[in-house]
């Protein structure tokens, strides 16, 4: 029994640099190639020296499989295809490969720009990196080589997140990558087919937590907000440019054309509207809505949400902002933050989903210090640099807007793909120590086998290869001849009549018994009962003893054993 | 020997099978039983060089129809050609033809069942062997009460079951499924032969098949079972647990079915017990399978989840606790082993170990519940309808939404817990989805209080701009109960919000608001001096008497008041005053009221209103037997009598709106009676023509308006039988011979007589073709001894019919009135524009202007097509405009309302005023 063999380089019992090592069936897949925010030196990247001290890793690797875009699935794909070096292809769906540079560009920019960092990959290393991408489609099932083969299901969570089932020969492996089974307001909910794999490697970001309904969420959400905006104030969401951005802004977005407001909505950021226009192409991959309705109006075209300018936060009046980056600790959402901390009347949406997923990428650094933990944790004075104290007067509300499964989704997961293992990496390690018996607590009862079913094949041994084919196909392969096989087999009667008697008597007889089947009597001096032929001849020695020859076919095996023990029993008088 | 044998089989056997029925068939028959459709067939079939050409005929030939009579030649050269024919695609062509000919009306299938039968036996091919089983179950159906028959097809279903083909084996069970007897058990034959095993009954030999290998037959096994269940035969309870592994079946078709199979069993065998897997414990079959179908709703179909939704609904008879744990997905400890009640109630909405996600930071692990406990139903199943109320498809979204307001209707206390959820929904994308959950609160509103906290995100939506979203949310208000007095100050306020934000508004918010103080009088007492502004020292200024929100304010006052006699002691005098003006302007919202020194004009109304209406009804039938009796008076007597009662039934109808559509009926009915009554007894009739010229245009003029009452009678009123119509149609016809007879007396000239006299026979005529089953109830009426001489009449001459009429007319009675159960009158009242315009439209002559029309329409059947709206120009032109059928809502029974927008426009004329009319057609 040929083993698969699960080696995590990243995110194993943590969350960040996602990156796992598949060996099934003698070939070598790496699922994700994730960067860890958390750390600057070497750390951030996955180890790729586990592979590199037997050999170059294009020589291991069959391929690489991406599932998503977020940076602690890809951020590290340009330092290993360019600077450690891998030329094999790199798989990813077409959306993820659309946006997945801008990620990366953006990343780039950040680390070698702002705070100065060499050796660090360069956009032309980002650029030679995204040639080696080969497109998924979903449902698409791709021939990585002659034996594996991998094929992409929806997973949700993002625009573009796949759930990648390998495989090769009977075995396969599912990795889920990230994934959300509730649907939100831009995608739908993660789906896989009863596939049956041998292991499902599935992430456990929320092992322990089974959410409540997402409607209170959106409709608290809402609330909050246009109260606020309807006593005149500001709100200011701080969020990340992808994902949940785009999620809170159909939100708001359908809630001011149905509730007819008009007070305006910003969103600050550039890389955002690059985004925006991927998320307007690709919308085969979004939920039901928006695919039924784009042909009147593309929900992504928004008419509310305008491009803030640094000079509108002094406008009077209600406003809503969007601004980058979701944790406060820089940039605009900072600026804007403030601006405002000291006004009675403004609120700030935490997006907790960008600052869970901030935290899961860089843990301690968020956690401790940026001015959106703070603010979470309750404080009230923030020390900003300089020695400046700010007051924080306004409110602060915070809100789980996630997009991974929780701990009821994984189930429904493993439930919907049936597999024979189930192995849970991205989460931590003690909830997933709870989960685990959760599962094994409710699948004790390993699901059905798969049902059985007859097949006709042959199975051909040529050129060193098994292959499995029709047998008339076999037959004209091989240039054989098809044989048909006949049984035939005498019955001695006792009948003292003339054989065309005894032929008439065993039609009657045969007639009378097999009601339902064709019995025929043949001009000829045979039966006929379906297919089998039945003649009658006396015996040399004896003329009361009459010789019945029936002859069947294989395919008849039945009805022919059938006749000839019922004409041993003789015939009615 | 064997040699010999072997040889033979090779050559000749599978032309002998063919040809041998074919000699059955003389040809010579046919032709006299058909000579020519069926002739036709053959020729073309004999002409076919190939199989594409006999199939091309046989399709262009199943594109017409074939007579009963000739179906029977043309089955018989099908069959011919079945035989001879090698290729598979078109004996299954004609296996397909044979089942659709053997629909034909007035042809009875039963003797071309052995023929079908017997290339059953030989066919080879799978599929045609499929579609001859297809044949023979149409057959079947055909001839549902030959038990011979069935029991053959049946026996024929038995042999085939085994087939390798999916679609014979498909076939099979669906002839089971239709036919398969209610109470025999049959015996089931072996593939060997007719030598019977065991005799099993057609559920078990169904339920093996439950485990077939292909999907698609596991389907058709489902179904049969499902089939056999709706012609009434009592499904067994053992194949439970095989409906319930099928629910965990790899193809949706299949899971599908077993889900409604699982329904099905439920229903049949509600409170036997079945034992939880695992454990020793037992629970009722209704609850172990609605937990069961709560966990499809999480399905990996949208299909299934669809059906698994709408199923949850009818299941009524399930436990409270099993049906709590759909709200609440994390509900994991109470779904263990049971616990005391107390201890449940206690823990239900803060157990799990699970966290929420709503804190930061609360996720860690929690302690665990003892693992040995053992779940009573997966906990896939707990939060069924959060997990279908927030599902991908609005589909799954609609069902749960109507699933539970059906569970909601008839458990109050989950109507209780799912009042937030429901609530919840209003927020969805979809507005399909946001309308019925508001239906669907307004449907069980009755079981519910809405808390402040609950009203306030249901007042929300007010804001919406979909006005049927906001009409909807105004009809629930109306039908709302709520707790404190803040609540209403709440809904008022938002109420008054919508009315500013969106004027158009306007009778609906005071609809409502009309509602919400009759229900609430107790509430609004203690704010009614806030409410109205009033000051215990200073008088304030008067508000503004046209403002709509301050008419809101008094509707909701004076609506509470009703029932609350202390509180018109807290108005003020200025009050009083827009209690008389409104009480005259909008006094279908404001009622009577018992005011201090004032007299109360109408009627106490405490006396039950259903017994009024009994009394009523009662008053109805004597005023109707009474007029009965007119036939004896002499004329005035008779007259004065139809007068009263026309008048009181007339009252009657103001007074009792449920009776309002019969009053008004038979008023006019006998408006129509006096008004001929008056006619005749005219002295004019016997005087010469011209001294009584101002009489014969009264007459004329009487003559007119019955014709067009009865027009009005018949097409104003829903609800009448065709003996009314009869009666109507009479009454029209006396009408016209009354012209016809005016006509004769002052008219010249015999040309235009004699086309008038024709033209009556003719609907004489017409009248009696129409009404024949009425006929006997107009016994001695003028149309029954009109029919008695009209051999005669056909043939004389315009003035001897004339002299006729004139006689018949006058010594014939009236029939008697029969009133059916329920007469209502189609009413249409135009909301708006109003009627008296403040501001008339101005148009540029020449171009378009919209103009929004809003009319309610009541009691109007199929009003898409009867109904029009009539603009009027001032200078007399009138158009008349047929509104999109999208434009008709139906907000409840018997009741549509009209909102469409009409264009008007006219050349030369710089118009001021527009009267717009709603016509039933």
């Amino acid at each position: 029994m040929p083993e698969i063999k699960v080696t995590p380089l990243g995110a194993g019992q943590d969350v960040g640099r996602s990156c796992i090592l598949v060996s099934i069936g003698g070939k070598n897949i790496m699922l994700d190639c994730g960067m860890h925010m958390g750390y600057n030196d070497d750390r951030r990247f996955p180890d790729f020296s586990y592979i590199t001290q037997n050999g170059r890793l294009t020589e291991f690797l069959d391929c690489v499989i991406i599932s998503h875009f977020h940076l602690d699935h890809c951020g590290a794909l340009p330092y290993m295809s360019e600077m450690v070096g891998y030329d094999g292809p790199i798989y990813m769906t077409h959306p993820t490969k659309a946006i997945c540079p801008i990620l990366l560009e953006d990343f780039r920019k950040i680390t070698v720009d702002k705070k100065g960092e060499t050796n660090f990959f360069t956009s032309q290393m980002i650029k030679d990196c995204m040639k080696k991408v080969v497109p998924l489609n979903l449902h698409q099932t791709v021939q990585v080589d002659d034996e594996l083969e991998i094929k992409a299901y929806y997973a949700g969570h993002v625009l573009g997140a796949a759930m990648v089932q390998i495989k090769v020969g009977s075995e396969s492996v599912v990795y889920t990558g990230d994934y959300n089974m509730t649907p939100d307001r831009h995608l739908g909910a993660a789906w896989i087919d009863k596939c049956r794999p041998d292991i499902l490697i599935s992430e456990s970001t929320y092992a322990t937590t089974i959410r409540d309904s997402k409607r209170c969420r959106e409709r608290d959400f809402l609330k909050k907000v246009h109260e606020t905006v309807e006593r005149g104030g500001k709100v200011l969401i701080p969020v990340f440019a992808l994902g949940r951005a785009q999620e809170l802004c159909i939100l708001l977005e359908t809630f001011w054309e149905r509730m007819n407001l008009k007070a305006p909505i910003y969103f600050s950021t550039g890389l955002t509207e690059k985004a925006n226009h991927y998320y307007k192409l690709f919308i085969t991959w979004t939920n039901q809505k928006i695919r039924k309705t784009f042909v009147q109006r593309n929900m992504f075209e928004f008419k509310h949400i305008k491009a803030f300018d640094r000079s509108y936060a002094d406008n009077p009046g209600p406003m809503v902002v969007f601004a980058t980056p979701g944790m406060l600790h820089a940039g605009q959402s900072l600026q804007i933050f403030k601006k405002w901390a000291g006004n009675e009347k403004n609120m700030i949406k935490e997006d907790i989903a960008a600052i869970t997923m901030y935290i899961v990428i860089m843990p301690g650094y968020c956690v401790q210090g940026t001015v959106g933990h703070k603010l979470l944790s309750g404080q009230k004075k923030l020390e900003m640099e300089g020695r400046t104290t700010l007051e924080v007067k306004l409110q602060v509300e915070y809100m789980s807007f996630s997009a991974h499964a929780d701990a009821k989704g994984i189930m429904q997961l493993i439930r919907m793909a049936e597999p024979r293992n189930v192995m849970l990496v991205h989460g931590e390690a003690k909830k997933m120590e709870f989960l685990k018996d959760k599962i094994e607590q409710e699948f004790r009862p390993l699901p059905d086998p798969k049902k059985p079913r007859t097949m006709h094949g042959t199975l051909i041994m040529k050129d060193s290869s098994l292959r499995l084919v029709s047998p008339e196909q076999a037959l004209k392969e091989l240039d054989l001849n098809e044989h048909q096989l006949r049984f035939t087999c005498r019955v001695q009667l006792q009948d003292p009549y003339s054989d065309t008697d005894t032929l008439s008597r065993v039609y009657n007889h045969l007639k009378s018994v097999l009601k339902g089947y064709t019995v025929q009597h043949l001009p000829d001096g045979t039966v006929m009962v379906e297919s089998i032929v039945l003649k009658v001849s006396s015996s040399a020695e004896d003329p009361n003893t009459k010789v019945v020859l029936l002859s069947w076919s294989y395919q008849d095996e039945d009805l022919g054993s059938f006749l000839s023990s019922l004409l041993r029993k003789g015939l009615p008088p | 020997m064997a040699a010999h044998l072997k040889k033979r089989v090779y050559e000749e056997f599978s032309k002998v099978v063919q040809q041998h029925p074919h000699e059955e068939v003389p040809a010579k028959k046919l032709r006299l039983t058909k000579p020519s459709k069926s002739a036709a067939l053959h020729v073309d079939l004999c002409k076919a060089s190939s199989p594409t050409d006999a199939l091309q005929y046989l399709l262009q030939f199943a594109r017409k129809p074939v007579e009963a009579d000739s179906v029977e030649g043309v089955v018989r050269i099908l069959l011919e050609h079945y035989y001879k024919e090698t290729d598979s695609s078109v004996r299954l062509k004609i296996a397909s033809l044979l089942g659709l000919l053997s629909k034909t009306q007035g042809f009875t299938p039963d003797c071309i069942v052995d023929d079908v039968i017997n290339t059953l036996n030989s066919e080879r091919s799978h599929q045609v062997l499929a579609q001859l089983l297809d044949t023979l179950l149409v057959i079947g159906t055909q001839v549902p009460e030959s038990l011979n028959m069935r029991h053959r097809l049946i026996d024929v279903a038995c042999k085939h079951l085994t087939d390798t083909y999916f679609g014979v084996r498909n076939k099979c069970l669906q002839l089971f499924g239709c036919l398969g007897s209610v109470d025999k058990p049959l015996p089931r034959e072996s593939e060997g032969g007719g030598t019977g095993m065991a005799a099993k009954d057609v559920q078990s030999i169904i339920s093996d098949y439950f485990g077939d290998q292909d999907p698609r037959v596991r389907t058709a096994a489902i179904k049969a079972m499902l089939q056999l269940h709706e012609r009434g035969m009592k499904l067994q309870q053992i194949i439970y647990n095989q409906a319930c592994k099928l629910l965990s079946d790899d193809y949706e078709q299949v899971r599908s079915a077993a889900v409604q199979m699982v329904w099905v069993l439920s229903q049949l065998y509600p409170e036997s017990i079945v034992p939880i897997p695992s454990s020793n414990e037992k629970i009722r079959l209704v609850d172990d399978s609605f937990g069961k179908i709560c966990h499809m709703v999480s399905d990996g179909s949208w299909v299934v989840r669809v059906q698994a939704a709408k199923l949850l609904g009818s299941m009524q008879q399930v436990s409270p606790h099993f049906l709590e744990q759909t709200l609440d997905k994390k509900l994991m400890s109470d779904l263990r082993r049971k616990r005391t009640a107390h201890e449940r109630a206690k823990e239900l909405y803060s157990s799990g170990e699970f966290s929420s996600g709503r804190k930061w930071a609360d996720d860690a692990p929690k302690e665990k519940v003892d693992t040995t406990a053992v779940n009573l139903i997966d906990s896939g199943a707990c939060g069924a309808f959060v997990h279908g109320l927030e599902d991908e498809m609005y589909e799954v979204r609609i069902a749960a939404v109507e699933a539970l307001c059906a569970l909601a209707q008839s458990s109050p206390s989950f109507a209780e817990k799912c009042l937030d959820f429901l609530v919840d929904m209003f927020n969805d994308e979809i507005e399909e989805v946001r309308l019925q959950s508001i239906h669907v609160l307004r449907q069980i509103s009755t079981h519910i209080t809405l808390r402040e906290d609950q009203l306030d995100t249901v007042l929300a939506v007010l804001e919406d701009s979909s006005r049927d979203i906001r009409e909807a949310l105004h009809e629930l208000l109306c039908y709302t109960n709520v707790s404190t007095k803040e609540c209403i100050q709440l809904a008022l306020l938002e109420l008054l919000k919508n009315l500013t934000k969106y004027p158009t508004d306007r009778n609906s918010v005071w609809k409502c608001l009309k509602f919400l103080g009759s229900r609430h009088p107790t509430l609004v007492l203690p704010i009614v001096p806030e409410l109205l502004s009033t000051h215990p020292y200073f008088d304030t200024p008067e508000p503004d008497m046209d403002d709509p929100a301050y008419i809101a304010v008094l509707v909701l006052v004076f609506n509470a008041a009703k029932s609350c006699p202390t509180m018109t002691a807290l108005f003020s005098d200025h009050t009083f005053r827009h209690y008389a003006y409104l009480r005259d302007s909008l006094s279908h919202l404001v009622p009577p009221l018992r005011l201090p020194g004032r007299k109360l004009t109408s009627a106490p109304e405490a006396s039950g209103l259903a017994s009024s209406v009994e009394s009523a009804q009662n008053f109805l039938k004597e005023s109707l037997t009474r007029v009965c009796s007119v036939q004896q008076l002499d004329a005035p007597g008779a007259q004065s009598l139809l007068e009263f009662t026309i008048r009181d039934l007339q009252r009657l109808g103001e007074l009792q709106t449920e009776l309002a559509g019969t009053a008004d009926f038979c008023a006019t009915y006998l408006h129509c009676q006096l008004l001929l009554m008056k006619a005749l007894q005219d002295k004019l009739w016997s005087v010469a023509v011209p001294l009584y010229l101002k009489q014969n245009a009264m007459v004329s003029g009487a003559a007119a308006q019955v014709l067009e009452e009865t027009y009005k009678l018949e097409f104003l009123y829903s609800g009448l039988e065709s003996r009314q119509i009869a009666s109507i149609h009479h009454v029209r016809l006396q009408a016209k011979a009354l012209q016809l007879v005016l006509l004769a007396r002052t008219r010249r000239g015999v040309e235009p007589l004699l086309s008038a006299c024709e033209k009556f026979l003719h609907e004489v005529d017409a009248f009696q073709r129409l009404f024949v089953t009425e006929l006997p109830h107009f016994q001695d009426s003028f149309v029954d001894k009109l029919l008695d001489i009209m051999p005669r009449l056909a043939g004389s001459k315009p003035a001897d019919l004339v002299k006729i009429l004139q006689t018949t007319l006058r010594h014939s009675c009236f029939p008697q009135l029969k009133l059916p159960e329920q007469i209502r009158r189609a009413t249409a009242a135009i909301i708006e524009p109003t009627g008296e315009s403040d501001n008339p439209l101005r148009f540029t002559s020449g171009l378009v202007v919209a103009l929004d029309v809003d009319a309610t329409l009541e009691h109007v059947q199929d009003p898409q097509t009867t109904v029009k709206v009539q603009v009027l120009y001032p200078d007399g032109q009138s158009h008349v405009i047929q509104p999109k059928p999208a434009d008709f809502r139906k907000p409840g029974p018997g009741r549509h309302r009209l909102i469409t927008q009409v264009y008007l426009s006219h050349s030369a004329w710089t118009a001021r005023i527009y009267l717009p009319r709603a016509l039933s057609d």
